[in-house]
């Protein structure tokens, strides 16, 4: 704006809509893990995070293309996606961490190593392998196999390094001012985005019918499903995202010198493709 | 004196007034209740979080009297030892997460933006958003007292496997509580650390900033950087309670020692974020009241982020006696004993900034003095805590109760007390009542040092923590907590007395309420307007 003067918005309902939201759909997700009922609380809730969520950015973008935003509020998008995105990084951190300790630590222990001594007597005939196919106790089965790397968890890398260039192709593009490309290269990064959904879809049903690869699959089966799943739950977000900037593109919305929306998009897909670098080489390949 | 700072971008601010209010969304707030749930103003939302905090306060307190009226005398008189186990864990939970924690938010709240110079925080229906999850958040987990099978009962640590196989239905529900609290927490933090680095009136560097600032924008990133881990650690909890994963059982090769890590990691960063914000509170209070310049400010802003950096180290010294390779002990005793280095470079700042000043005793300098003294002690009993061979004695002991009670009551909600004292005058526009202010601060420190110190001797002389009832050796130390818990807690009713009368009337204070007081919030009126610094201040630097 070019008084300079920091927008400061007017009172607004959605946060506390959000708020009584995200609260019915973690009642609702407890009631129905606990009780096994209450799935429509969970839906309502489900529901209602995500159309505040919609009307609120709804509000954002009307504000930003009303000119009401500086280049002050403009650095405070940018230092609040910067951390928000810090903040994604230590909760995957915190399933790589589990996945390392328990590689490096837990099962040689388990296994003997390090004169620990006890699991010697729970679980004697225990041998520390990775992927431990066999957990200690035998009422846990374990995975009969695990997915070679150099199939569709490579296609996949394919896919999201891929979608990563198509990605800056599409930003370039919009930075000089040429929509049409910029549309084209946006459409492409967003099919395969969906093509990565649904190879992780068919590789997610591989392992519940052949490989024996589940949830209840001793560590192996737990840390696979934590760290893929959370993967896979950023990618639709970041797809539904990417779409959205899609409409928005089509709909002519960002100036060429000025598009944080798009740029912090951008952003949160490329962090969601470094996450799957990270995946593919210590969970697949290692 | 500050240190060559790269050149900060040109802030886009204009000098010149806007004329037209229209421009920064004043329309008339909603009446009643609606503009309470709908603000997003800093200091409305500021005071949301402090009557919140203080409320939890309370209800934290009532049930620590539950856990010190049960342990008056030995043997088991009034509660079903089930029930003292949820006490003891609803009281150390509500505190950590519902009363200190928020209580330092929404003095951030109020006064960082006050204190650079700007007109609200960066991102203000974040702001709003991050206060409002907090009600839904402790609403859902205290209403795990009254479900079947009762609340949360394994401690605030929550160790698996007590708190996935062998936990009560609730515990879903205290999950699921505890990642809203979590989502408030990340994005509040998210927002104070935009707003400092992106909101300072024009002309102010970081070296300029108040400590308060500084710990805030120190312990806003620890908060971004562990409660997300938090977030993960409580998911395998979810995931192991409700889908059979394995990560916290050795039988599916997993390990409940890697539930102790992970929550540690979160853990012991987290009782930083409890005290720095302390820390930046009693660094401007004692340089008011001793009229003095804070003695050595750079060394205090880089002793806050070595203090936050060597946080992310010594996690495992709550575990020394769960296992650890004997390279892992070493490490984590040695590194931890570094922390008592920049800590000390703070007691000593303080205690140096007093030297040969003019001090007056007012309550919040009270406060702040009694914080130095009493929460060196809490250091102090940290550092026997430290060595790894002797924890092996205090370990689970009440020697544990009594340091983190040492750090955390004398600590940071003394920190908290004496900073609401110092900026009353500012929010209300009265200064509280002196005379109820220092019945207030001695009672609470007579309180204090009744219940906790005889803790330490209780502890060392072997009496567990989280144990309804106890050997008849441990009596009559256990008999003076309790009394001192029950008088700490009732002295503490003058406290909400203090605040009331200070809102309704009073003796008036100016803009600058106290006499050696410099930073930006005093030269706002007081009570503070609505919008202050809607044009930004110009800075001028005074030397530190």
């Amino acid at each position: 704006m070019s008084s300079g003067s920091y927008y400061v918005p007017a009172s607004s309902r959605w946060p506390v809509l959000g708020s009584v939201a995200l609260g019915a759909m973690m009642v609702g997700t407890g009631i129905k893990l606990v009780y096994d009922t209450g799935l429509p609380l969970v839906l309502i809730g489900v529901a209602g995070v995500i159309a505040v969520m919609g009307l609120w950015f709804r509000d954002v973008i009307s504000e930003s293309r009303g000119g009401l935003y500086d280049a002050q509020m403009d650095r405070s998008f940018r230092w609040g996606m910067g951390w928000f995105i810090f903040s994604e990084v230590m909760f995957f951190a915190a399933f790589f961490g589990a996945l390392f300790y328990v590689r490096m630590f837990a099962i040689p222990w388990l296994g003997g190593e390090g004169a620990k001594g006890v699991s010697a007597l729970l679980w004697p005939d225990f041998v520390a392998t990775w992927p431990l196919l066999n957990p200690p106790d035998s009422s846990i089965a374990g995975p009969q196999q695990v997915f070679s790397p150099w199939q569709l968890p490579l296609v996949n890398t394919l896919i999201l390094i891929t979608s990563s260039i198509t990605l800056t192709v599409a930003h370039e593009a919009l930075k000089v001012g040429d929509r049409k490309t910029c549309r084209n290269w946006l459409t492409g990064t967003v099919l395969l985005g969906c093509c990565f959904i649904m190879i992780q879809g068919i590789e997610y049903y591989e392992a519940y019918a052949h490989y024996g690869i589940t949830l209840e699959a001793g560590i192996f089966g737990a840390t696979f499903f934590i760290l893929t799943g959370f993967h896979g739950v950023h990618v639709i977000i970041g797809t539904l995202i990417l779409a959205t900037m899609l409409v928005r593109i089509i709909k002519g919305h960002f100036a060429d010198e000025n598009h944080f929306g798009f740029e912090a998009s951008c952003w949160y897909w490329h962090f969601v493709d470094v996450v799957w670098v990270g995946l593919f080489i210590f969970v697949y390949v290692l | 004196m500050a240190p060559n700072m790269p050149p900060q971008p040109p802030l886009q601010h204009s000098t010149t007034a806007v004329a037209d209010g229209q421009s920064h969304g004043h329309t008339a707030p909603p009446k009643g209740i609606l503009r309470w749930l709908l603000t997003t103003n800093h200091k409305e939302i500021g005071s949301l979080y402090l009557i919140f905090s203080l409320t939890m306060f309370f209800i934290g307190g009532i049930f620590a009297l539950v856990v010190r009226a049960e342990l008056f005398q030995p043997g088991l008189q009034l509660v079903e030892p089930e029930f003292f186990n949820q006490m003891t864990t609803m009281h150390g939970l509500i505190m950590v997460f519902a009363a200190v924690m928020p209580a330092f938010t929404g003095l951030a709240n109020w006064m960082i933006p006050l204190q650079i110079g700007a007109p609200d925080m960066a991102l203000p229906r974040l702001n709003n958003f991050s206060f409002w999850l907090l009600p839904v958040a402790f609403t859902l987990l205290l209403s795990t007292l009254f479900m079947p099978g009762g609340g949360p009962n394994f401690g605030w640590t929550f160790y698996a496997p007590l708190s996935t196989t062998y936990a009560p239905p609730s515990t879903t529900f205290f999950i699921l509580a505890l990642h809203i609290a979590g989502i408030s927490s990340i994005l509040g933090a998210i927002n104070i650390i935009a707003t400092i680095l992106n909101m300072r009136a024009p002309g102010m560097r970081l070296m300029d900033m108040p400590l308060f600032v500084w710990t805030w924008l120190i312990t806003a990133f620890l908060l971004i950087a562990v409660m997300p881990v938090l977030a993960g650690v409580i998911t395998m909890m979810l995931m192991d309670i409700n889908f059979g994963t394995s990560f916290f059982d050795a039988a599916g090769g997993g390990d409940p020692v890697l539930f102790q890590h992970l929550f540690w990691f979160f853990g012991h960063p987290e009782v930083y974020i409890m005290i720095l914000p302390a820390f930046g509170i009693v660094s401007a209070i004692i340089p008011t009241f001793a009229r003095k310049p804070l003695f050595g400010y750079a060394s205090m802003v880089y002793a806050t982020a070595a203090i936050a950096l060597l946080s992310f180290l010594v996690w495992a010294h709550h575990m020394f006696v769960v296992g650890l390779p004997l390279v892992a002990e070493l490490f984590f005793m040695y590194s931890t004993m570094l922390i008592a280095v920049p800590t000390g470079v703070k007691v000593f700042n303080w205690v140096t900034t007093l030297f040969r000043g003019s001090i007056s005793f007012e309550s919040p300098m009270l406060f702040a003095l009694a914080f130095v003294v009493l929460f060196t002690i809490g250091g102090f009993s940290g550092l026997m805590l430290a060595i790894a061979p002797a924890d092996f004695q205090y370990h689970d002991t009440y020697f544990v109760v009594a340091h983190f009670h040492y750090v955390l009551v004398p600590g940071a909600i003394f920190a908290i007390m004496a900073g609401v004292y110092y900026w009353l005058p500012k929010w209300t526009g009265h200064y509280p009542n002196e005379r109820l202010a220092q019945w207030h601060f001695w009672f609470s420190i007579i309180g204090v040092n009744l219940t906790f110190f005889p803790m330490h001797f209780a502890g060392l002389a072997g009496m567990p923590r989280r144990i309804p009832d106890y050997a008849l050796q441990f009596a009559d130390f256990n008999l003076l907590s309790s009394i001192g818990a029950f008088f700490f807690g009732a002295s503490q009713l003058l406290f909400v007395l203090v605040v009331i009368l200070c809102v309704r009337g009073g003796k008036k204070a100016p803009a600058k309420a106290w006499e050696g007081a410099v930073d930006l919030e005093w030269t706002v009126p007081s009570p503070a307007p609505l919008h202050t610094f809607e044009t930004p201040p110009v800075f001028h630097r005074t030397s530190h």
